[in-house]
């Protein structure tokens, strides 16, 4: 039971170690997520920031045992609380599903059932994780009662009619709601977020990522934030890992990496955005796109779209760590941009 | 060539509504019920100069990609009156039209849905040149092949479909298409909203590139106040089918009159870190276009609504050089 790492103040909630998700496509093997390292701490924000194809979504849904053929875990350790849920069996994967861990997907309207009202599908939840529940008609008495509840705490307006509704008669940021309510109707220690409003108008966003940040505090409860956006990122996370091309490229304290990057990719993203509160500065797009992730070559991943790449980053790049808190996968790292 | 000197705007845009009938059941028909009108745009009136970009910002169903299209007549306005260049566009029969339209382009916003999957780039890019009988023969292939090359993309890809490229290289093929035809004024719906983030940088560049080459003029629409603040040189902020507040873009993003620009604005989440406890959060949702609310359409969201904006639509009035907002509280201080 000795690490080679020093061991965080904290122990984590969750410990995914060197995780490997690979999917078989028509033109070869894809390796989704290629060594990922992270950890969640109990009661903290995690932000996971990374474009499409970078594996943020592939390496929580190898988290919660969601990955199906042509997909396969194919090596790596996913750890919640000391146990290793890549070695569960199916019922005791599911038994932790909602109850310890909950998930809200990106789209709530293909996430949703479309054939349940809302209220049938959290009691569907708790009569499915929760075993305090009562038998019989008391239990399903409590059941609504506690969806009623959980409209409620999402802030659903009317929410004794609105139990009996579709998800089509919602809108966008209403079903997001549901989705949360959802996730949240076992009252799980973590909740990860996959780019939860994503597809919501800003003034909507601002409300779901209020309530969600409200609700985490209320329960003490952990939270991975998956996004594209550093803007959620730097306001709702205590800390955040940068992935690119199915790796992490960077992982810190939010503010430190935002304010100095170490790894080239997070400086190019921070540089490619307009800020509202510097309009006259240029903005500065990283050139190129994401290598197709097939038949990889055993160098930075980076590289070809790096304005400081060398001779010597035609090599596997693996992560450095930069203090006990801060880590890049770069071998400039250590040195100020 | 005096055009640049020309004071007249570019597009001059007034009192433009557009109104959709939703469909009539049976049913409607026997007992005589009238068909719902969604009100998607009520009464916009803007004017963009020669050269400028005109920002639109405004969230989902505020009618922007209505005007948009209206604008360009892709959608029929219900009424009010479009001049471009001195010409009463929406007067303009329909060869009219399609000699002004090699004048006046679109970009839209998915790459993926708005180009023929089943026809190669030369396809794409020359039949706009057909259709207008601008160039003929192998022309029509030069011509293609610089546009592509002017885009950033390789000339020698001419002959690909469009799934064969990543979608940033896909709204390059929406870019030159709209660019062929070398038009003065281009619509930009959305161009960056479904790329992603470092990919939605080479495209706001290559925008920007183009319209300084080019000596183009555009209407910006976008969600992303972020991107507006940073391409435009005006902005035009609506609110179901209205523009709320109009004005130079760093007049209006630094020191914004209406309370919705106010909370849209604080709204944006910064990477700055700067404090969001501090911030107001709208509660409620966008009503419906069906039944939008009497009064000032804002009032069910506004946390500053009075008495008055239940009741009564507040008029734009002037709050600065060029700036103009349409709320009563400031009529009240005025």
């Amino acid at each position: 039971m000795t690490d080679a790492a020093p061991l965080p103040a904290e122990t984590p909630l969750l410990s995914i170690r060197d995780l490997r998700t690979c999917f078989r496509t028509a033109q070869g093997v894809v390796t989704a997520v290629d060594g990922v390292s992270l950890e969640v701490r109990p009661g903290e924000s995690l932000g996971v920031v990374g474009e499409s194809g970078s594996g943020k979504s592939v390496t929580f849904a190898s988290v919660m045992g969601l990955i199906r053929k042509p997909g396969w875990i194919d090596g790596g350790a996913i750890l919640y609380r000391g146990q290793d849920l890549t070695l569960l069996s199916p019922a005791a994967m599911r038994a932790l599903r909602g109850r310890e861990i909950a998930m809200t997907m990106q789209d709530a309207l293909t996430a949703l059932n479309p054939a349940l009202s809302v209220g049938e599908q959290i009691e569907e939840v708790l009569h499915a994780h929760d075993d305090s529940l009562p038998r019989g008609r008391a239990g399903r008495r409590a059941a609504r009662e506690r969806a009623l509840e959980m409209l409620r705490l999402v802030g659903i307006p009317s929410p004794e009619a609105r139990l009996r509704e579709y998800p089509h008669q919602f809108s966008g940021g209403m079903r997001q709601r549901i989705m949360i309510a959802i996730a949240l109707a076992c009252r799980p220690r973590l909740l990860i977020a996959d780019e939860p409003t994503t597809a919501l108008d800003v003034t909507i966003q601002a409300q779901v990522l209020e309530l969600i940040a409200g609700i985490r505090e209320r329960l003490g409860m952990s939270l991975v934030l998956i996004t594209h956006d550093l803007g959620v990122v730097a306001e709702h996370c205590d800390r955040v890992v940068v992935m690119y091309a199915g790796q992490v490229v960077e992982y810190g304290p939010t503010r430190a990496v935002i304010d100095d990057p170490r790894h080239p990719y997070t400086r190019g993203l921070l540089r490619s955005i307009p800020r509202l509160s510097a309009l006259d500065e240029p903005i500065h797009p990283i050139q190129g796109q994401v290598p197709e992730l097939v038949d990889l070559p055993p160098v930075c991943r980076f590289h070809n779209r790096c304005p400081d790449r060398r001779a010597a980053c035609m090599v596997p790049v693996a992560m450095r760590a930069l203090s006990a808190e801060r880590g890049a996968r770069c071998i400039l790292a250590g040195e100020s941009p | 060539m005096s055009a640049s000197h020309d004071p007249r705007p570019l597009l001059a845009v007034d009192g433009l509504v557009k109104h959709y009938a939703t469909r009539r059941s049976i049913w409607d028909a026997i007992t005589g019920a009238r068909a719902i009108r969604v009100q998607a745009v009520n009464g916009v009136s803007l004017n963009v100069g020669r050269g400028e970009t005109l920002g639109v910002i405004g969230e989902s169903g505020c009618g922007k990609s209505t005007l948009g299209r209206a604008i360009l007549r892709l959608h029929e306005p219900t009424s009010g009156r479009v001049t471009f260049d001195g010409t009463d566009v929406t007067a303009l029969d329909r060869d009219g039209m399609l000699r002004m339209r090699r004048r006046m382009q679109i970009v839209f916003q998915d790459p993926y849905a708005s180009l023929n999957p089943r026809k190669t780039v030369l396809d794409i890019l020359g039949g706009a040149l057909r259709i207008h009988g601008i160039v003929r023969g192998a022309d029509v292939k030069d011509r293609v092949v610089a546009t592509m090359e002017s885009v950033g993309l390789r000339g020698s890809h001419i002959g690909r479909y469009p799934h064969q490229f990543s979608g940033g290289q896909r709204q390059r093929i929406g870019i030159a298409r709209a660019l062929i035809l070398k038009p003065d004024f281009v619509v930009c719906d959305e161009p960056v909203s479904a790329l992603d983030v470092s990919i939605q940088a080479q495209i706001i560049q290559l925008l920007g590139d183009l319209k300084r080459e080019l000596g183009l003029t555009y209407l910006f629409i976008s969600h992303d106040i972020a991107v507006i603040g940073y391409v435009s040189d005006r902005v035009a902020v609506m609110y179901l089918g209205e523009i709320v507040e109009q004005g130079p873009t760093r007049r209006v993003l630094a020191a914004p009159r209406h309370p919705y620009t106010q909370a849209l604005l604080s709204a944006v989440p910064r990477v700055d870190g700067t404090d969001r406890r501090g911030r107001t959060i709208l509660t409620g949702e966008l009503p419906s276009p069906l039944a939008p609310p009497a009064g000032c359409k804002f009032h069910t969201r506004c946390p500053l609504a009075t008495g008055i904006c239940r009741t009564a639509a507040p008029v734009a009035v002037q709050v600065g050089d060029g700036h103009s907002a349409a709320c009563h509280l400031l009529t009240e201080a005025a």
